[in-house]
C-alpha cells in the first residue's frame, strides 16, 4: 500500500516538474517584460452633475429629457446611426400622444412596396414601423463613413461598459491630446479622416465631433448647450436599451418588500419549530 | 420550500420546550402564515409565467393597411392582409346593392342593414375580413369565379356558412356577420383600415 | 432505506390508501423529502445548498421552457429575438433576466455545495457515488450553461463557442475533424446554433434524472454531517420534515432576496457588455472571457504558454495547447478519484489542523484563478495562474494523499448527540431530546468507529 502510494506521489512529483519546467519561458518573459508605450484611453467616464433621474433603485424616467433627447437622436445621430430594436409605438412611453407617435412616425420615411408596380420605394412612417435605418446595407454604410460602420444605437448604454456614462464622456471626448501625454508616446498621431477622442478604446475614432453650441432648437425650449445635448442622448439611449428600466426597479422593490415578509415568517416557523432541539453550542 | 414535502405536519409537541395551550396556539399560527404567505407568492410568481403567452406588445399594436380600391371594377373583389388576417375589399353592382337592400328586411341571424355594413359616405364597398365567424376559415367568393354559396355572397367550404351579397350570415353554422373592420376614406380611391 | 426508527408513511385517508396501494408516491416522497427520512440534527448552513441547487435547477427549466415559446434559433434572427422577448414580450425582460442570472446563482450555489463536500470530505466512504454523481451533475452544467450562452447570438456567444469549440482541435490526430463535426462547420454557423439549442433545451432534463440518482445515492446511507461521526441512535437525527424543510424554507427566502437584487437592480453585472453587440464573425472582442462561473477552468487552460518537453533536448512531448485543454478537463476530473486520493479516517475538515489549512488554501487558489480567468492573458496574471494551478494539482494528487497519512487528527466526539447536547450516554442510553431509548441499534462489531449501517 505504502510502497503503490510512494509510487504514484513519484510519478506524479516528476509529471510536476516537467509541467513546472513548460513555465519557465513564462516566467523568464516576465522577469523581463517589455513595456508597450502608447497613449492610453481615459476608462474612466465622467458624468453629468447630478447624474441621471433614473439612476439608483429609486430611479425614474425624466421624460422631458427623453423627449429632448429624441430630438437629439432624430436632428443629429439619425443621420448615420440605426435604432433597428425600437419602433415609434415605443415612443408613447415617452410621455406623447397617439396622434402624436402617428404624426411623428409619418415624418421619418421607411422602406415600402408600392402597389402598383411591386418595386421597393418608401412610405411615410406607421406607429408599428420600426425606426428605419439610414444605409441600405453595411457596404453603403461603410462607404459613407470612411469604412468605419456607425453601430445600431438601440442598444449601445447596454453593450458598453459604464454605458450611460461612456456616451456622454464620448459626446464631449473631442478635447486636445495632453502634451505631457503625446512626448511620452512616440506613436502618437491622429491618422487623417479619424478624430482624437480619448475616451474612445483606440483614441482615435472615425465619428467626427457632433455638438456644438445651440446646434437644435429644444422643443421645450432649454438651452442647447453641448452638455445638455449629451446627457440627453446618454438617457434617451438608456431608455432605448432598456424601456422596462424603471419598471423593473419598481417591480424588484416590490418583490424584495414581500420575500422579506415571507422570509422573516418563515424564519419565525423554523425558530418554532427547532426550538428544544438546539442544544448548547459546542465549538465543532 | 416549506411545504416541499407535501404533508404539513406540526412538530411532535413533545420535542418543543414550550408545551402549554398558548404556545401550541402561537405557534400554529406562525406556520400558517408561513406557508400561506409562501403560496401567495408561488401564485404570484405563476402569473408572469401565464401572461407572457398573451399577444406580445408588436402584435397588440395596432397595425394599418392602405387599398387602394381605383381598379377594382363593380363585381369585382380583392384580397388584402389585415393584422395577420385576409381582408376582403369588394365593388358592389348596381343589381347586388338591390338584392342587398331588399333582403334587409329579411329573417337573420344576425340582422343588419346593407347601410349599416357599408358605413355613411360609402356605396358601394364592402369591407369584411375574409374569416368565417365560424371557426375561422377563409370563405369563397372573393376571387374571380368561386362560389359564392346560396345568396350570391360569400361560402365558406369548411362547415357549409353562406353569406350574402353583404357578408350576412343566411345559411349555416356561422354564428354572425363577417366582422367590418374600422376604416376610413383617406381619398377617393384609397381606404385606410384600422 | 432508512433507519430503523424511521417513521412510517401512513395514508389517512381512503384516497391517499387507495393510492398508496396503486403508486406509492406520496410515501416515495415522504421517504425522500418528509418526515420518513431522519437526518442528522447537527447539520449547518452549508447543508442548504443541495436544496438550493434543486430549487435553481428548477427555475433554470421553468424560466428556459418559456423562454424558448418566444426564442429562435437561427443565426439571422436569434438577437432580435432575444430582444423581442425583452421588448415585446409580457414579463419577458423578467423571465430572461432571472434565466440569466438564475445560471449565475445555480453555479454559485453548486460551488457552496461542492465546498462543503470537500471540507467536511462528504466524497468519502460510503458516500463516494453520491459525490461521482455530483461530478457528473457538474460537468453537465458547464455544458449546458455554455450551450445557453451561444444562443443569444451576441459577439461573446459567438466567440466564446469557437473558442471552446477549438479546444477540441488540441487533441492529436482526431481533433481538427472533431472541431469541424461538432461546429457543424469551419466557424460557430447556424448549425452551430440550432444543435447547441436543442441540446441546451435536452441537457436540464438529463441533469434533473441523475439528480434523482444523486438524491437516491444519499439516501442509502443517509446526510453526512459536520462532525463527520455516522448516526448511531435516533437521539442523534430529527425528520427530514419538519426540520430540515423549514430550514431550508427561510434560507431559501434569505436566498431569494438576493437573487431579486441582481435580477431587478442589477442583471447585467454578471454578464459582460460585448454580449450585446450582435455576433460579428469578422471582429474578435478585445478581451474573450466566458461566464464567471467559467474563468478558474479557463484560468487553468491560459496557465500553460509552453510546450512540454524533456529538458534540455528540444524534444517536445505535449503542445501547450493541448496541455492546457488537459489540465483544464483534468482539474475536474481528478475530483472523480478524489475519494481514493484522501485515505484520512477522520471526514470532518473541523477536526483535521492541517487538512483545514490546505483547504483554505485551496479556496483562495480558485479565487485566484478566478481573478486571473477574467484578467487580460499577460503578465503577470498568466503566472499566477500558472502558480495557482500548479498548487491545484498539487492540492488534490500529492497534498491530501499525504496529509491523510501523516496528519494527527483531533479527538472526535462520541456522536452527534454528544456534539449537540455537550454530553451522551455512552451505553446506549438516551440524555438528548428526550428521544425512545428502546430504539437504538447495537453498533456492527466490525464498524471500529461504532456507527451504524442503516437498515434497507
Amino acid at each position: 500500500m505504502t510502497i503503490r502510494l510512494g509510487g504514484i506521489i513519484f510519478g506524479l512529483v516528476l509529471c510536476g516538474i516537467l509541467v513546472l519546467w513548460s513555465m519557465v519561458p513564462g516566467i523568464f518573459n516576465y522577469a523581463t517584460p517589455e513595456k508597450p508605450d502608447y497613449y492610453a484611453f481615459q476608462e474612466e467616464n465622467i458624468q453629468p452633475a447630478g447624474g441621471f433621474a433614473f439612476d439608483g433603485p429609486l430611479g425614474k424616467w425624466d421624460y422631458a429629457q427623453l423627449q429632448r433627447g429624441y430630438q437629439v437622436y432624430k436632428e443629429v445621430c439619425s443621420a448615420c446611426h440605426s435604432m433597428k430594436y425600437v419602433a415609434f409605438r415605443n415612443l408613447e412611453q415617452l410621455g406623447y400622444t397617439e396622434a402624436e407617435v402617428r404624426a411623428e412616425a409619418a415624418t421619418w420615411s421607411v422602406p415600402g412596396i408600392d402597389p402598383t408596380t411591386g418595386e421597393e420605394t418608401t412610405r411615410p412612417g406607421e406607429p408599428t414601423d420600426q425606426f428605419p435605418s439610414p444605409y441600405p446595407n453595411e457596404v453603403a454604410a461603410r462607404i459613407a463613413n470612411n469604412n468605419a460602420l456607425p453601430p445600431d444605437l438601440s442598444l449601445i448604454t447596454k453593450a458598453r461598459k459604464d454605458g450611460v456614462n461612456y456616451v456622454y464622456s464620448l459626446m464631449l471626448g473631442y478635447n486636445e491630446p495632453d502634451p505631457e501625454d503625446v512626448a511620452k508616446s512616440p506613436d502618437f498621431e491622429t491618422p487623417s479622416g479619424l478624430y482624437f477622442n480619448e475616451y474612445f478604446y483606440n483614441i482615435n475614432i472615425a465619428m467626427p465631433p457632433q455638438l456644438y453650441p445651440d446646434l437644435i432648437t429644444y422643443a421645450d425650449g432649454t438651452e442647447a448647450t453641448p452638455e445638455q445635448m449629451a446627457a440627453d442622448i446618454a438617457a434617451f439611449l438608456t431608455w432605448t436599451a432598456e424601456p422596462s428600466l424603471v419598471q423593473r426597479k419598481q417591480t424588484g422593490w416590490f418583490v424584495i418588500g414581500f420575500l422579506a415578509f415571507a422570509t422573516f415568517l418563515a424564519f419565525m416557523s423554523y425558530k418554532q419549530i427547532w426550538a428544544g432541539k438546539k442544544g448548547k453550542k459546542k465549538k465543532a | 420550500m416549506a411545504d416541499a414535502s407535501g404533508v404539513a405536519t406540526a412538530p411532535d409537541s413533545s420535542e418543543t420546550a414550550d408545551n402549554s395551550e398558548e404556545g401550541v396556539r402561537r405557534r400554529d399560527w406562525i406556520h400558517i402564515a408561513a406557508i400561506s404567505t409562501a403560496g401567495v407568492g408561488g401564485a404570484a410568481v405563476v402569473f408572469p409565467l401565464v401572461a407572457q403567452m398573451a399577444p406580445t406588445a408588436d402584435v397588440l399594436a395596432a397595425s394599418t393597411t392602405l387599398v387602394d380600391v381605383s381598379s377594382v371594377e363593380p363585381g369585382q373583389a380583392i384580397k388584402d392582409v389585415f393584422r395577420g388576417q385576409p381582408l376582403f375589399v369588394k365593388r358592389l353592382t348596381p343589381e347586388e346593392i338591390a338584392a342587398a337592400k331588399a333582403d334587409d328586411g329579411a329573417n337573420m341571424r344576425d340582422p343588419a342593414t346593407l347601410e349599416e355594413r357599408l358605413g355613411e359616405g360609402n356605396e358601394d364597398i364592402l369591407i369584411t375580413l375574409g374569416v368565417c365567424t365560424h371557426l375561422g376559415c377563409v370563405p369563397l367568393g372573393a376571387g374571380e369565379g368561386e362560389n359564392k354559396g346560396e345568396f350570391n355572397g360569400y361560402f365558406c367550404p369548411c362547415h357549409g356558412s353562406h353569406y350574402d351579397v353583404a357578408g350576412r350570415i343566411r345559411k349555416g353554422p356561422a354564428p354572425t356577420n363577417l366582422a367590418v373592420p374600422e376604416y376610413s376614406f383617406q381619398s377617393d380611391t384609397v381606404i385606410r383600415v384600422g | 432505506m432508512s433507519f430503523a426508527w424511521a417513521k412510517q408513511y401512513e395514508p389517512k385517508t381512503a384516497f391517499t390508501q387507495w393510492m398508496d396501494e396503486k403508486l406509492p408516491l406520496p410515501r416515495m416522497i415522504y421517504n425522500a423529502v418528509g418526515a420518513g427520512y431522519p437526518v442528522p440534527r447537527n447539520l449547518n448552513y452549508m447543508w442548504n445548498f443541495g436544496v438550493l441547487a434543486g430549487f435553481f435547477l428548477m427555475v433554470q427549466i421553468v424560466t428556459g421552457v418559456i423562454l424558448a415559446m418566444h426564442y429562435a434559433s437561427n443565426t439571422e434572427v436569434a438577437f432580435a429575438q432575444v430582444e423581442h422577448i425583452m421588448r415585446n414580450v409580457n414579463w419577458g425582460w423578467a423571465l430572461r433576466y432571472a434565466h440569466a442570472n438564475g445560471a449565475s446563482f445555480f453555479f454559485i450555489v453548486i460551488y457552496l455545495h461542492i465546498f462543503r463536500g470537500l471540507y467536511y470530505s462528504s466524497y468519502k466512504a460510503p458516500r463516494e457515488m453520491i459525490w461521482l454523481l455530483g461530478v457528473v451533475i457538474f460537468l453537465l452544467m458547464m455544458a449546458t450553461a455554455f450551450m445557453g450562452y451561444v444562443l443569444p447570438w451576441g459577439q461573446m456567444s459567438f466567440w466564446g463557442a469557437k473558442v471552446i469549440t477549438g479546444l477540441f482541435g488540441a487533441i492529436p490526430l482526431v481533433g481538427e475533424p472533431l472541431q469541424v463535426w461538432l461546429v457543424g462547420g469551419y466557424a460557430p454557423n447556424d448549425s452551430t446554433l440550432n444543435r447547441f439549442f436543442s441540446l441546451h433545451f435536452l441537457l436540464p432534463f438529463v441533469i434533473a434524472g441523475v439528480v434523482i440518482l444523486h438524491i437516491w445515492a444519499l439516501h442509502i446511507p443517509g446526510s453526512s454531517n459536520p462532525t463527520g461521526v455516522e448516526v448511531k441512535k435516533e437521539s442523534d437525527t430529527v425528520p427530514f420534515h419538519p426540520y430540515y424543510t423549514a430550514k431550508d424554507g427561510w434560507f431559501l427566502g434569505l436566498v431569494l432576496i438576493v437573487f431579486s437584487l441582481f435580477v431587478f437592480f442589477a442583471p447585467n453585472v454578471l454578464g459582460h457588455p460585448d454580449n450585446y453587440i450582435e455576433a460579428n464573425p469578422l471582429s474578435t472582442p478585445a478581451n474573450i472571457v466566458p461566464e464567471w462561473y467559467f474563468l478558474p477552468f479557463y484560468a487553468i487552460l491560459r496557465a500553460f504558454t509552453g510546450d512540454l518537453t524533456i529538458p534540455f533536448t528540444g524534444i517536445v512531448l505535449i503542445e501547450a495547447k493541448l496541455l492546457g485543454v488537459i489540465a483544464m478537463f483534468g482539474s475536474i476530473l481528478v475530483w472523480f478519484i478524489l475519494p481514493w486520493l484522501d485515505k484520512s479516517p477522520v471526514r470532518s475538515g473541523s477536526y483535521r489542523p492541517l487538512f483545514q489549512k490546505f483547504f483554505w488554501v485551496l479556496v483562495v487558489t480558485m479565487l485566484v484563478l478566478t481573478y486571473c480567468g477574467g484578467a487580460p492573458a499577460a503578465e503577470p496574471y498568466v503566472l499566477i495562474s500558472q502558480i495557482a494551478t500548479f498548487y491545484y494539482f498539487l492540492h488534490f494528487l500529492v497534498i491530501l494523499p499525504i496529509i491523510s497519512q501523516i496528519e494527527v487528527p483531533k479527538p472526535l466526539p462520541f456522536s452527534i448527540t454528544e456534539a449537540v447536547l455537550g454530553s451522551d450516554d455512552k451505553h446506549g442510553g438516551s440524555s438528548g431530546g428526550g428521544e425512545n431509548p428502546g430504539k437504538v441499534v447495537k453498533p456492527l462489531p466490525e464498524d471500529p468507529d461504532g456507527s451504524l449501517q442503516p437498515a434497507e
